[in-house]
């Protein structure tokens, strides 16, 4: 699939296919198109060109989105002048979820801000805010997660939390992407990795049999290419 | 099912901004200060009553309006925007074109309560008879604040998307804007100064305008998401 924004290629001749219950990191220098192909697969835009298939169905020339889908994106999708508990809320009203109480406060306090749940968002550090937006993404019990650069912001212990809740993703069957430009973490999460650089795929592999060392000289490779703008 | 979705897309994003309205009050009290300040000033400025003040009354009244609305334009998408938690409301199931009705509800509610509020004090300060058909005068300026945030709304989400987003709104919305304030003061007119006509030729005019700019967004709004 492609998409062009008027007569500006943003991604070309994308194929790639997931299976079920598998994590794809992708990575790439910025404006590659990495964050365009992640809101194509969220349902946010539509692909100008070819087709998208999730979760086996095709999906319409038109944009839509699937509450099976939960979005990461670089902002919190959170407003500031609400508590954590009032946003959560009024997404889980939002996606015609019962007892939206409930499920807010279930999933603050798998992030660790139980305890902060009624502080408004805008005095929440740049590490709560981030937990907050991660709440939010896990609120509807997504099949598929998105991810983009999802550590950023993040302290120790909310990169180890971070890691448990993928494993726990992984661990129910649940698919992840995720964007990132650091090698451990696409090493610890993914079983699979896709180079992108001007709007296509320039490499792609299993991670399985594939070494970090090797991973960072294949992106060591493409910036030396001269494709790799920024790492 | 996706109906379902869309209506409840609707109901909650128009009640989280009143909420939020109601808790920060910026559009509220922004727009009712600019058209105190304006019926104020031209309190004192024109003095006792005349046939000149008469005359200039509709279009000081839908001036007022005019320029309160786009005050409180700024404020719709302005709080979508420091978190992106516009993606959120368009990812959320339902057509995303429930977003815009949602939005423009909202501005509708807060223009019909500004005007409530304030075309009493105009009739008081600016010391004009109090209209015999106020339930008409009641329908001109309902029909004329939702021409205003039909247009308003789509450009605000428009501009809200762009870098300079406020120079769109203000350099595009006023042109498009000028035939339902035309529409609307000669209505009002109509109304109030004896001797004219009948409002009910400027009515059907504004009722053709809202019907034309209630559609035009709703079939271009996917389009203008993406642009």
């Amino acid at each position: 699939m492609g998409k062009s924004i008027g007569d500006t290629a943003i991604l070309r001749d994308i194929s790639l296919t997931m299976a079920p219950g598998t994590s794809l990191a992708i990575m790439g220098p910025n404006g590659a198109g990495k964050t365009t192909l992640l809101r194509i697969l969220s349902g946010l835009w539509a692909p100008s060109q070819g087709e998208l298939r999730r979760f086996g169905a095709r999906v319409d020339k038109e944009a839509k989105s699937d509450r099976r889908i939960g979005f990461l994106g670089h902002q919190s999708f959170l407003y500031p002048a609400f508590s954590a508990r009032e946003n959560l809320m009024f997404y889980a009203r939002l996606w015609g979820m019962g007892q939206p109480a409930e499920h807010a406060a279930a999933v603050l306090r798998r992030v660790g801000l139980g305890w902060s749940q009624d502080d408004p968002i805008r005095t929440f550090s740049r590490g709560m805010l981030q937990r907050a937006a991660i709440a939010r993404m896990l609120l509807s019990g997504p099949e598929l997660v998105l991810l983009d650069e999802p550590y950023t912001g993040l302290d120790f212990a909310g990169r180890q939390l971070l890691d448990g809740v993928l494993d726990e993703i992984k661990g129910a069957g649940r698919s992840i992407v995720m964007i990132s430009h650091r090698v451990d973490e696409v090493m610890r999460i993914a079983d699979a990795v896709a180079i992108m650089d001007r709007g296509q795929l320039t490499w792609w592999s299993d991670l399985s049999a594939v070494a970090p060392e090797y991973l960072a000289s294949v992106c060591q490779d493409q910036l030396d290419a001269g494709g790799w703008h920024h790492s | 099912m996706r109906e379902a979705g869309t209506i409840r897309k609707f109901w909650w994003i128009l009640q989280k901004d009143w909420t939020m309205e109601m808790r920060t009050k910026d559009r509220w009290v922004a727009m009712m200060a600019f058209v105190l300040m304006t019926v104020f000033l031209f309190a004192f400025a024109m003095g006792s009553p005349s046939a000149r003040i008469s005359a200039a009354f509709p279009g000081i009244l839908w001036m007022a309006f005019l320029f309160a609305g786009m005050i409180g334009m700024k404020t719709i998408f302005g709080h979508e925007m420091p978190e992106e938690t516009l993606t959120g409301l368009i990812l959320a199931p339902g057509d995303r074109t429930a977003v815009y009705l949602a939005k423009m509800a909202g501005s509708l509610i807060f223009m019909v309560l500004v005007e409530a509020a304030s075309t009493p004090i105009f009739f008081a300060l600016l010391q004009e008879p109090w209209p015999k058909r106020w339930g008409l005068l009641a329908l001109v300026l309902t029909l004329g604040a939702l021409g205003f945030v039909e247009v308003g709304t789509l450009f605000s989400m428009i501009g809200a998307q762009m870098p300079s987003g406020d120079l769109i709104l203000t350099t595009l919305l006023i042109p498009l804007e000028i035939p339902v304030m035309i529409t609307a003061v000669q209505a009002t007119a109509d109304m109030l100064v004896r001797g004219r006509g009948s409002p009910w030729l400027w009515i059907h005019g504004l009722m053709g305008y809202d019907a034309i700019f209630m559609a035009l967004p709703l079939m271009l709004y996917d389009y203008l998401w993406e642009v």
